[in-house]
């Protein structure tokens, strides 16, 4: 946030302006009405953060939930088991706003020089609310439950690199194949949530030693909460205020947005782009946007005709009409994307590299010079590939016609998208919700071995840089080899990327203490435990 | 035997017969269906290597026949088994579910049968008077929006503006009957707006087609009231088709009611068994497919006797 802006808004919060001069005050520097909302917003909230207070309810009503939710946190995937899962349980450590971690059930962590091994300290006195105290044992299993060759985990990418793990006392040791100096950042993964001896008595007990305890489980209707007295984080004045945190499943978006206008819920996720304006004019709603590392992508198979041709793939990147998408599928509640999965949201993150700029002579000359022989270029598309995707289809088909590209959009249904279009048709669309490094986000879909290399990105060289990045730990090296690498991507690669997209979420006036945090929404879901009710 | 006994126990034969058939015809659906239970709960984040352990663990990788086999097998002895993707009992899932649905379909049943019924009995009264069109004209119009066009508008108004209602209908086993019924009050309402129209109609015609015959005539004649007339000569004789219409209204308030629950997250069946398709959870789709099919089948029956009952012709057939 500029200067001015922060002055702007604590004269608002001072009483001095109102919200109207303000708004118009920050459009003249030059910021989107979305932007300078939720700045104005968090002024407001962050003004009353010296005084929590203790007691009440939070009554959360949230999209991604489902009959068939389980609470073994290796296979939670959508929103509602996840929020479920940081009310009674902590990994090793968490994600701060700012980038930074901050150890939980470990309380602290060193590396060796090559990053192949890691040692977490155990903090002591931390209780499972069964009433037994973490062990290194218990977090050691922990990690040999997501990793084992039964696993079934969502993690199970992240500890693969796991050769061995031992304990000495009350350190939790890792040794790693290769090194890699952001392990610690990967133990903050949702899955790895700390359990008595792994897990491996029950899987989904929902013991750990989170603020919460579970007190009832509807699978797809609720989860209701109440706060443990024995939390090692100390009493409901410093952390974690509420007596009881509720959530409530409301997948229809509608729904959920009368349920917060009514007062029946203190907050929501995913307030849909093109009411959130109207949403917030409510003098009793707050619109909080966020803007993270998830991104809508085009993804073309580099390995397939026509996509084998650089040629054709930068006429399509240059046909791209970004700033229109953000502005018509996002309406504003996003960033314009560059043919690569980072943006400024990642550490070490290059401001750099020159951004692709939407150019429809370029891309004719590009398109002429691939030799494409004219016939049809199919991009599959669905609803359910992210929201919108079928009107950004429609948006790159015209602007790509325009340049004389022969695109032609095949609707695909919902139901199986994910499995028979996503990672099987050469080109298609579809959306990553961003990781917390850029080491883990290159691993997971554009290393050559990667399970989910999505556009078939297979490149010795690319692979090299990015194991050396992984080992390095001089910060400004690991930039300059992950800014080459993006470059490389930006050029070459089989990824067009729009947009990244905002995580818009909304919130009673009443909850106080909401900080943005680039991980995810609802602050990567620790609204129950750092904000409270005044 | 009883005549009418001995029809309920062919059609409870017939009926069973049915559910077999609509179980391996559901089953048989769910296969052919893209992908299964494993590919659907990884979904992207799928790798083959996860996706194989998962099936193990399932025991998707057998034969699809054994499969089937083994879940009638289970049926048969009253035993519902887990669901593939949280593994929770199903039979305690249903039947929470299933009283949810239930509660709902009773309270929306309690308002609407009646109200339709005497509705049609005004309508006929005053036939093709201002009463007739007014009535004719809002019911229409309820059944012609779609039922969360209906759901959205009662929310907006009663919900968000007045604060009558709540927008969601949460209803908890420890609430006091009076909360339940003031949460389930919105969809109860959207329900009855949705069936109401069908049945009235339904009356309404059937009693008109009554009235033109010679003994409403005699009855007219003797110097009844017109709504003398109407409750008992015209509509003992015209309960047949109402009856058949109500129970089919009734079928669909128990299991047609996927939108209403949507809209008000309102955990009942419905729900239950869209999460379980989109998730290829078979043994749970089975389970609420016999369900439903159950409930068609029973209610036909009740449908049928009734109609017999109420007119002894029907008990000769030719």
């Amino acid at each position: 946030m500029s200067k001015e802006l922060e002055l702007l808004s604590s004269e608002v919060t001072a009483g001095n302006l109102t919200r109207r001069e303000f708004m118009s005050r920050a459009a003249a520097l030059g910021v989107a009405a979305a932007v300078a909302s939720s700045i104005l917003a968090d002024a407001a909230r962050a003004d009353g953060h010296a005084t929590p207070v203790a007691g009440g309810t939070l009554k959360m009503g949230i999209q991604g939930g489902e009959s068939t939710n389980s609470q073994d946190p290796a296979t939670w995937a959508s929103d509602v088991p996840l929020a479920g899962g940081f009310c009674w349980g902590e990994p090793l450590v968490e994600l701060n706003p700012d980038g930074s971690l901050n150890g939980l059930v470990a309380e602290s962590w060193k590396g060796s020089a090559d990053a192949t091994v890691w040692r977490f300290k155990i903090r002591s006195g931390v209780m499972f609310s069964n009433g037994e105290e973490v062990t290194a044992e218990d977090v050691m299993q922990t990690m040999a439950r997501h990793s084992n060759e039964e696993s079934k985990s969502g993690a199970l990418g992240i500890v693969q690199g796991i050769e061995s793990m031992r304990t000495d006392g009350d350190v939790f040791e890792v040794t790693l194949g290769v090194g890699n100096a952001d392990l610690p950042y990967l133990m903050a993964d949702y899955h790895l949530i700390i359990q008595p001896n792994g897990g491996f008595d029950d899987v989904a007990a929902a013991i750990g030693t989170g603020p919460y305890t579970l007190e009832t489980d509807e699978p797809g209707v609720r989860m209701m909460f109440k706060r443990r007295d024995d939390y090692w984080g100390g009493d409901q004045t410093v952390v974690a205020h509420y007596d009881a945190v509720e959530l409530i499943v409301l997948n229809d978006a509608t729904a959920r947005t009368a349920a917060l206008q009514s007062g029946q819920v203190d907050t929501i996720n995913r307030v849909e782009p093109k009411i959130a304006k109207l949403l917030d004019r409510s003098p009793t709603i707050d619109v909080l946007s966020t803007s993270g590392r998830g991104h809508y992508v085009f993804i073309a198979h580099i390995d397939t005709a026509p996509f084998d041709n650089n040629e054709l793939r930068l006429a399509l990147k240059h046909a791209l009409n970004r700033d229109e998408m953000v502005e018509k599928i996002l309406q504003g509640y996003g960033s314009v994307g560059n043919d690569m999965p980072i943006n400024a949201a990642y550490p070490l993150f290059d401001e750099a590299i020159p951004q692709r700029e939407f150019n429809l002579e370029k891309a004719a000359e590009h398109y002429k010079k691939s030799g494409h022989d004219g016939s049809p270029i199919i991009l599959r598309t669905a609803d359910g590939a992210f929201p919108g995707a079928v009107d950004a289809a429609a948006l790159f088909q015209q602007s790509a016609q325009a340049a004389g590209i022969p695109l032609e959009i095949k609707r695909e249904p919902n139901d199986g998208y994910w499995s028979e279009v996503w990672n099987a048709q050469p080109f298609c669309c579809s959306y990553w919700g961003g990781r917390p490094v850029q080491d883990q986000m290159y691993t997971t879909a554009y290393l050559s071995t990667a399970d989910w290399n999505d556009t078939r990105w297979k490149r010795p060289e690319f692979d090299a840089m990015l194991l050396e990045a992984r080992a390095e730990i001089d910060e400004g090296k690991r930039k300059e080899i992950y800014s080459k690498m993006g470059r490389m991507l930006n050029e070459e690669g089989g990824l067009m990327v729009p947009m990244f997209n905002d995580f818009v979420d909304a919130m009673s006036t009443k909850v106080k203490g909401w900080e943005a945090n680039p991980n995810g929404p609802q602050m990567y879901w620790k609204t129950s435990k750092y904000t409270w009710k005044a | 035997m009883h005549p009418i006994l001995k029809l309920v126990a062919q059609r409870l034969a017939l009926g069973a017969l049915l559910l077999f058939a609509a179980s391996a015809l559901i089953f048989g659906l769910t296969e052919v269906l893209p992908g299964d239970a494993a590919q659907a709960l990884l979904g992207q984040s799928a790798t083959p290597e996860n996706l194989a352990n998962l099936r193990e663990e399932m025991g998707l990788d057998r034969p699809a026949v054994t499969r089937y086999v083994e879940w009638l097998g289970g049926i048969v002895t009253g035993d519902l088994g887990n669901a593939l993707t949280n593994k929770l009992p199903i039979a305690e899932q249903v039947s929470r579910r299933m009283s949810a649905t239930l509660f709902l379909a009773f309270w929306a049943a309690i308002i609407s049968v009646p109200l339709a019924i005497l509705l049609g009995l005004i309508a006929v009264r005053y036939q093709n008077r201002w009463p007739d069109k007014l009535i004719s004209g809002i019911t229409l119009a309820s059944i012609s929006l779609p039922e969360f066009m209906i759901s959205y508008i009662l929310v907006f108004f009663f919900a968000v503006k007045l604060f009558w209602a709540p927008s969601f209908a949460s209803v908890s086993p420890g609430m006091p009957l009076l909360a339940q019924l003031h949460a389930i009050s919105l969809p109860v309402a959207v329900l009855t707006l949705v069936v109401l129209a069908h049945m009235m109609r339904m009356t309404r015609a059937a009693i008109l087609n009554v009235m033109q015959s010679a003994y409403i005539e005699t009855a007219e004649l003797k110097g009844l009231t017109a709504f003398t007339v109407i409750r008992k000569h015209a509509f003992p004789n015209a309960i047949a088709p109402i009856v058949n219409v109500v129970m089919i209204n009734l079928a669909y308030l128990v299991v047609g009611v996927v939108v209403v629950e949507v809209v008000f997250a309102y955990p009942g069946m419905g729900q239950y068994l869209v999460d379980a398709v989109v998730k290829r959870d078979v043994p749970v789709v089975l389970a609420c497919g016999v369900i439903f099919a159950a409930v068609y089948i029973i209610l036909n029956i009740v449908a049928d006797v009734v109609s017999i009952l109420a007119n002894p012709r029907l008990r000769h057939p030719k």
